[in-house]
């Protein structure tokens, strides 16, 4: 079976002449369908560089970048607009929910922008993902009234609305204190067993990376482990 | 797109004060739409009911009248063309024409009239007149005698004249007295005064004297047919497509009122032209007000459009609900101001008992509709320009700010 996503020799500058700033020089990735995995590495090292580029939401300086056996880089906007929906699911570490939607409109809205309108169907799953996340009680919910680990609890319900096959959460853990981080750490652990969801989570807290199969270290923009 | 009018409509709902004041905002500048509509329509229809609403609309007149008589200011007379040279012309079928006039859309009234000069008699005093022979019944069609007499009755009937209170003081005249009037012709009649009336107007006050027409047949020796047709409509602004259709249908001559009334045409021109520059800055007003406050709400949005884009929105979605905001605002606020608007003109009479002194407010010509649409268009302009802000947001900055 060919891997899930490839990078290859992934390269990020921002900025141009002396203030530009290589961040990944090089880098290259590949992960294979199913994996648990964390991105490791100390603040400023290019994780949130490399999830975004692997997210499709920014393209590499230069370098190739497939999933799915599709070519990401020579993708226009509209493409990548909906690769990402169909394929994609986001954990962000802060500025995750709509705030003025309620828990269950946040989790629907993944299959509802592309069909248009907010199906029963959409509602039923985002109310099987919220049970899932022990959010039973909060579906309708203003997300603005839900604690920190209740909000990234939503937020994982959402990155799987679509059934994608690859979820990116950027340090989704960096804002709760460790019971909560456990909490939803243990619940990713158990979609990625249960569904065969591959996750890339960025950390850098050694505690919440043990808990994934595998670790990428990225350092000096390449990866050193 | 229903879920972009889903988005929408929370957003504006999120922040209900905001939106509220917003809408308030829009609302006051159709309701200024609305009320300067009402007012400038209202003025036209005053000034043109004062000038042009005692006039015949549609005027057909004979080829050429009784002898030109050229009156200077004072009154005398300077010139008069031999009499006699030339028979009088006439519009000898108007009997069988009349009917046809009538039938038209838009006439209201129609005057047979057989006109010409004279001189009124009293004892040693004499006046120069002019007559007009109105068919019994249809005074008022056109001059609306009735509603100008002050002693008698405007109604005229055989050996009866009808004539201007300052012509009246002039020959110290009174109701029920004998005068002699005396065609240019030279054919003369006594008649009683039965009416005195007072319009305003100082040449028809102080020189027209009305008669019945068979009086006017008997003066002007015209047994039959008329000089005059005069022709009222229900709608002036009508004048110029009437008179051509009435040409038309009777090959006759029809003029409208408009021809030579261009000084009238220019005032009236002038201030339609204010009205629709103070229209057209509360259109502006309100495009401003909508641009900026979504402006706003595009900026201090950034990390939910960031949010959205990153969940598969693609950048014309971003746009429709920015849109779809800015019509919402533009429609609640149009609804709003015009609903104002037309309670505020409420009050104000109607535009039969306009009154000289108050606003000629015209309820009627409150442009609801147009304000409500030109506001909805406006409002959809506005918002254009923060919507393809809002698509151009770069998710991965707007997430990360
Ligand atoms: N849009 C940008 N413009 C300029 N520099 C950037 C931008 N985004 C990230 N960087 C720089 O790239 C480096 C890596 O950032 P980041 O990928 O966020 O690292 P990490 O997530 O590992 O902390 C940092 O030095 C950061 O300042
Ligand atoms: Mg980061």
């Amino acid at each position: 079976m060919s891997a899930l996503v490839e990078v290859e020799g992934l390269v990020k500058t921002f900025g141009s002449g002396e203030a530009a700033t290589r961040v990944l020089r090089g880098l290259s990735l590949t992960l294979q369908g199913g994996e648990l995995t964390a991105l490791l590495g100390p603040s400023g090292s290019g994780k949130s560089t490399l999830l975004t580029i692997l997210g499709t939401l920014m393209k590499p300086t230069a370098g190739s970048h497939s999933m799915l056996g599709t070519d990401l880089v020579a993708a226009d906007d509209r493409a990548l607009t909906l690769f990402r929906n169909l394929h994609i699911g986001f954990v962000f570490q802060f500025h995750n929910l709509l705030p003025d939607f309620t828990a269950l409109e946040n989790v629907a809205f993944p299959t509802a922008v592309r069909e248009g309108r907010e199906t029963a169907a959409a509602r039923t799953r985002g109310r099987e993902l919220l049970a899932r996340m022990g959010l039973a009680e909060r579906i309708d919910f203003p997300t603005a009234n839900l604690s920190g680990g209740q909000k990234q609890r939503v937020a994982v319900a959402r990155a799987l609305m679509n059934r994608p096959e690859l979820v990116l959460a950027d340090e989704p853990t960096g804002n709760l204190d460790r019971a909560a981080a456990m909490q939803v750490m243990a619940l990713i652990s158990e979609i990625n067993r249960d569904e065969g969801t591959t996750f890339l989570i960025s950390t850098h807290d050694e505690k919440i990376a043990s808990l994934c199969r595998r670790q990428v270290v990225v350092g000096d923009g390449v990866v050193t482990g | 797109m229903l879920y972009a009018l889903k988005i929408a409509i929370r957003y504006l709902t999120a922040s209900k004060a905001q939106t509220a004041l917003l809408v308030l905002g829009v609302a006051v500048g159709v309701f200024i739409f609305v009320f300067m509509s009402a007012l400038i329509g209202g003025l036209a229809d005053f000034i043109l009911s004062r000038t042009v609403g005692d006039i015949s609309h549609v005027t057909i007149k004979a080829e050429d009248a009784e002898p030109a008589i050229l009156i200077s200011p004072e009154g005398h007379v300077l010139a008069v063309t031999e009499k006699g040279r030339m028979r009088t012309a006439t519009l000898a079928e108007a009997a069988t024409w009349i009917p046809l006039i009538e039938a038209v859309r838009g006439v209201v009234a129609v005057s047979p009239q057989i006109t010409g000069a004279g001189f009124l008699t009293r004892g040693a005093q004499v006046a120069q007149v002019s007559v007009t022979g109105l068919e019994p019944g249809r005074e008022s069609a056109i001059l609306n005698l009735d509603g100008y007499m002050v002693e008698g009755a405007a109604r005229l009937g055989s050996g009866l004249v009808v004539l201007g209170q300052r012509l009246a003081d002039d020959l110290s005249l009174g109701l029920g007295q004998t005068l002699r009037l005396q065609s240019s012709g030279g054919v003369s009649t006594m008649l009683t005064l039965s009416g005195i009336f007072q319009t305003g107007n100082g040449m028809i006050d102080s020189s027209s004297v009305f008669v019945s027409l068979p009086t006017a047949r008997t003066l002007f020796a015209m047994p039959q047919g008329v000089t005059r047709i005069e022709i009222k409509l229900a709608d002036l602004n009508a004048a110029d497509a009437t008179a051509l259709r009435i040409r038309g249908l009777t090959g006759l001559d029809a003029v409208p009122w408009t021809d030579g009334a261009e000084q009238l045409k220019e005032a009236l021109n002038a201030q339609a032209q204010t009205g629709y520059f103070l229209k057209s800055f509360a259109l502006i007003t309100i495009v401003i007000g909508v641009a900026s406050a979504l402006l706003l709400s595009t900026y201090r949005r950034r990390p939910e459009i960031g949010i959205m884009r990153a969940m598969g929105a693609g950048r014309g979605f971003v746009v429709v609900v920015f849109v779809t905001q800015g019509a919402l605002i533009g429609l609640l606020g149009g609804l709003m101001g015009a609903g104002l608007g037309y309670l505020a003109l409420l009050p104000f009479p109607s535009r039969e008992a306009f009154r000289p002194g108050t606003l000629p407010m015209d309820i009627t010509q409150g442009s609801y509709g147009l304000a409500i649409t030109l506001t909805v268009l406006g409002a959809i302009l506005a918002s254009i320009l923060p919507a393809r802000a809002a698509a151009r947001v770069d998710p991965v900055t707007a997430i990360s700010q």
